[in-house]
């Protein structure tokens, strides 16, 4: 067999296209993210070791992780009732409330800090309400968990609603016409289908408020060891002209992205071919 | 000639698609390329068109005695129909159309008043005239398929490819637009090859039907050629119903079941296997076997719906058998299913290996 | 028969469409209604309420405080900056974007899927750590940062810096648009303009752009809204300039952090009509790519 690298073809620019493609990729991407690695490289085991398990370091790295799960969590249950009703229902004001989804998106990340801190402080709109139960928001994990959701719900909807949409609906009619009731046909039915869908959706909210600073920065307080997200914590050591720190905790950051982006692309491989499977 | 291919080999991978084909065309022929899917016929199409390159160190592709195999597909002056039409679904029939015109180099490009005119020609030749204003989407399939070739003519072909032209379209406006395209050819006289799995396509429209299979060209020959004289099995099998018994061959003498008949082209002693074919149609019942090669056999079937009748009977060593037969012998005959008749051959092939194939009866 | 019945509505674009209501598969009105209302009321308090309470406090002391946030030449250098910003990061990802999305659709070549991976990592990477990682290049400690400044060229704390990590923070926004929808409309077409005698520039304009366009539309308003958005990794490479190096996101902190909370969401306000702006103009265009993939769908439907 000859070796090729590519299959011939009669359309033009190839070569032009993919050369500027790993040009530009490579200047963009591939050399600054290597010089993280490199960097950290220059640190022994020892240092990054007592970089990463600095008490402070690992209370952000526990607070960033567990309001993150938790958000992706809560946007997981939330998201799905919302996809469920903007796909299944007609009312009016669907279009508007679908468009609204993506607000988080569309919104600068430090647009929704200052808005979220302003509304769930003390004397805001919905703080004040909240303050008589003894219950604080903003400047606590709260706060922080409430960003996380906010920034990380059109992740859960967008990515249900077209799985939601391609529900067949016959195979639901035929788990009817055999005697499933409409909890049955839910839990037998529809959640094992739409579950890669969820499960990415979750993965995609949990990998985006990991990282997350702009809308959190705000409403936490940033108290070490108490309200201290890591992204800030990296920013800190920055001023302090640590970059070897800084890039101790960025290291463990972007590994975990890394690992969390390979789970959602083998979810997705593996719902396309139990997909393709069936068919 | 107008088209000449010679010796290409094409692999993808490992899988070799072509293997050493050559096929020569003349002027104004319209021939079929017929197979099963992975026979190598859009393959050798695409090769045609310049779509894909022969391996390297294979032959070559010449129109007109002119080398083209490296001459880029823009440059090469055919017309190619896709199977799925690839019509530009932005554009209106008309700019489809004049597409070809207007991306020509500035100084060949026709005026617009000219492109107009031969746009309006073209719609004309595919009797869509009315439609030009419109968009793909709005379409039938047989008028996109039109549309798909007006546009491909447009280019002024030296040579018109067509993959598999009506493969998409049902039953009906297949078989009229078989006749449109063979009426069109007669008018045009532009050399075409056409992809097809079809074999009722083939034999009606081309005037001459290449058949392939894994790669290479097993015969090439009129309609008539590749029907009543098959060249291989792969051909008898392939091209219409056939019935297949597997016998024997020893001095000059052909058996299989309890039939026997001369075979004077295999006089050898030694006895050798072989393979019989008879098409139903060439199958005829009688009462009584009258000391005629015959074949006993029970009636299973009857189906007189259609325009000939099918009776399915079942040998004594109980190997289903077709006959075809006209409405009329059908119904002079009575037949009634658990009857036993006997089946009498008008005509029957024997392969026997490393042997050319012999019409026999 | 007895389970779907026929019901009329008209939909939005004008046109009528029949939608079958099945019986079996709807929930009852009262869960349907609990549903629709939960929905309702947790978006809008959710979403709705931050919005409304950017613009209830930009307006807090009148039009006049309002307005005269932006008098502030520092306000005014913010904006320019972040235009200038997203004016250069948008069309170099966009000439990318096509770029990879044509090699990528259009041919088949070893390692193809890598390459897609490997385009979207910046999505994986935390804001803050995409502003690091230019740190590293071109900050004072860093690989190219003390060769730059010897010849006077500066990067980090500089606009230079800012729009690298603007670039990087929105790098796959276009490519992934394309890369999706060229594979599936596969090469036919380009395949028959090619035959036609069509050049490869004359292809790709007239036959693939058309194509392509709201998808291309659709990249690019979601690459600028981020563009002009970005905190954190501009945050770390911008040095915090006023009136040189703060953008507009950057300048509503600095504001924030001196209580100065009206200019603070004054300034937030014209982001947060950038992000209404987005989400309208995105809406339109996904129900244009809608329509375009319905006609596709109905070209290729056998008659």
């Amino acid at each position: 067999m000859r070796f090729a690298l590519k299959r011939h073809s009669v359309l033009p620019g190839f070569g032009l296209t993919l050369g500027y493609t790993l040009l530009y990729l490579s200047l963009i991407v591939l050399l600054p993210l290597s010089a993280l690695f490199f960097k950290s490289a220059e640190l022994s085991m020892a240092e990054f070791w007592s970089t990463v398990t600095n008490p402070r370091v690992v209370a952000s790295y526990k607070l960033t992780f567990g309001a993150s799960l938790i958000a992706a969590t809560i946007n997981a249950v939330f998201g799905f009732a919302v996809a469920w009703t903007l796909v299944r229902y007609r009312f009016p004001g669907r279009r508007l409330l679908d468009a609204i989804v993506d607000l988080p998106f569309a919104l600068p990340t430090a647009v929704s800090g200052i808005a979220l801190t302003a509304i769930y402080s003390q004397h805001g709109w919905i703080g004040q309400y909240l303050e008589p139960w003894g219950v604080k928001v903003a400047f606590t994990p709260l706060g922080i968990t409430l960003a996380l959701t906010f920034i990380g719900l059109p992740f859960v909807v967008r990515t249900l609603q077209p799985a939601l949409q391609d529900l067949d609906r016959e195979t639901e009619e035929a788990a009817a016409i055999l005697g499933a009731n409409r909890f049955q046909t839910f839990t037998r039915v529809i959640i094992p289908v739409v579950l890669p869908a969820l499960l990415t959706g979750f993965a995609l909210a949990f990998a985006r408020a990991i990282g997350e600073y702009g809308s959190v920065v705000f409403i936490s307080g940033n108290m070490p060891m108490r309200t201290e997200i890591a992204s800030l914590l990296i920013i800190s050591k920055l001023e302090q002209h640590d970059t070897a720190g800084a890039t101790a905790i960025a290291l463990v950051m972007l590994l975990s992205s890394f690992v969390l982006l390979a789970a959602i692309n083998g979810l997705q491989w593996y719902a396309g071919r139990r997909h393709h499977g069936l068919s | 000639m107008s088209v000449e291919v010679a010796h290409i080999t094409k692999t993808f991978g490992e899988f070799r698609a072509l293997n050493d084909v050559s096929l020569r065309i003349r002027q104004g022929e319209l021939v079929a390329l017929l197979g099963p899917s992975g026979s190598g016929k859009t393959t050798l199409l695409r090769i045609l068109a310049g779509l894909e390159v022969p391996d390297d160190g294979s032959g070559g592709v010449s129109f007109h005695e002119e080398v083209v195999t490296n001459q880029p597909v823009g440059k090469r002056q055919v017309g190619f129909v896709f199977q799925h039409y690839a019509l530009f679904r932005h554009m209106s029939v008309f700019e489809n159309i004049a597409f070809p015109l207007r991306v020509r180099p500035r100084r060949q490009r026709p005026s617009f008043e000219e492109i107009r005119r031969r746009v309006m020609e073209l719609l004309e030749l595919v009797q869509l005239s009315g439609v030009g204003k419109r968009y793909p989407s709005q379409l039938s399939g047989g008028q996109r398929q039109r549309v798909a070739l007006a546009r491909a003519l447009a280019v002024e072909p030296r040579v018109l490819l067509l993959d598999e032209p009506f493969g998409a379209l049902d039953a009906q406006v297949r078989q009229e637009l078989r006749g449109w395209l063979r009426r069109l050819h007669q008018e045009i006289h532009v050399t075409s090859v056409l992809v097809t799995h079809d074999q009722e396509e083939a034999l009606e429209v081309a005037d001459r039907v290449v058949v392939m299979n894994a790669g290479r060209i097993e015969q090439d020959g009129t309609p008539e050629q590749v029907f009543h004289q098959p060249a291989s099995e792969f051909v008898m099998r392939f091209l219409g119903q056939v019935n297949v018994f597997h016998g024997r061959v020893h001095k000059g003498r052909a058996s299989f079941e309890d039939m026997a008949f001369d075979y004077p082209h295999y006089p050898h002693d030694q006895e050798q296997r072989a393979t019989v074919y008879m098409r139903p149609h060439e199958l005829d019942i009688h009462r009584s076997s009258n000391g005629v090669p015959s074949l006993a056999a029970r009636v299973e079937r009857l189906n007189p719906a259609g325009s000939s009748a099918k009776v399915v009977l079942r040998t004594q060593q109980g190997q289903d058998l077709l006959v075809d037969m006209p409405l009329e012998r059908f119904r002079q005959l009575g037949l009634a299913p658990g009857e036993e008749v006997f089946v009498v051959a008008k005509a029957a092939r024997v392969f026997v290996p490393d042997i050319a194939p012999e019409y026999m009866i | 028969m007895g389970t779907a019945s026929l019901s009329h509505e008209a939909s939005a674009d004008g046109a009528t469409a029949f939608r079958v209501t099945r019986v079996v598969t709807d929930e009852r009105p009262w869960a349907r209604w609990l549903l629709i209302g939960v929905t309702v009321t947790f978006l809008s308090l959710f979403l709705v309420v931050p919005l409304a309470a950017v613009f209830a406090e930009a307006f807090r002391k009148g039009l006049g405080a309002y307005l005269a946030s932006f008098r502030d030449p520092n306000a005014l250098a913010a904006i320019r900056l972040t235009l200038l910003t997203a004016a250069i990061a948008v069309p170099a990802n966009l000439v990318f974007g096509v770029a990879a999305a044509w090699c990528i659709a259009k041919f088949e070549f070893r390692g193809k899927s890598l390459l897609i991976s490997l385009i979207d990592i910046p999505f994986a990477v935390s804001p803050v750590v995409s502003g690091l990682i230019y740190m590293l290049l071109f900050g004072m400690q860093g690989w190219f940062g003390p060769w730059l400044a010897e010849r006077g060229i500066q990067v980090i704390f500089a606009v230079p810096g800012i729009v690298l990590a603007t670039i990087f923070v929105t790098f796959p926004f276009v490519a992934r648009e394309l890369i999706p929808l060229m594979q599936e409309q596969g090469t036919e077409e380009e395949q028959a303009a090619v035959s036609l005698g069509a050049s490869g520039w004359q292809t790709f304009r007239r036959v693939t752009l058309p194509n392509i366009k709201w998808a291309l539309l659709y990249g690019v308003i979601l690459s600028n809204a981020r563009a002009m958005g970005e905190f954190g990794a501009v945050s770390v490479v911008s040095g915090h300039i006023r009136g040189k190096t703060n953008t507009m996101p950057l300048h509503v902190e600095i504001l924030y952090n001196e209580y100065n909370f009206v200019a603070a969401f004054a300034v937030a306000s014209l982001l947060a009509l950038l992000a209404l702006a987005t989400l309208v103009l995105k809406t339109l265009v996904e129900w244009q790519m809608q329509r375009q993939v319905t006609e596709a769908l109905e070209l290729r439907e056998e008659t």
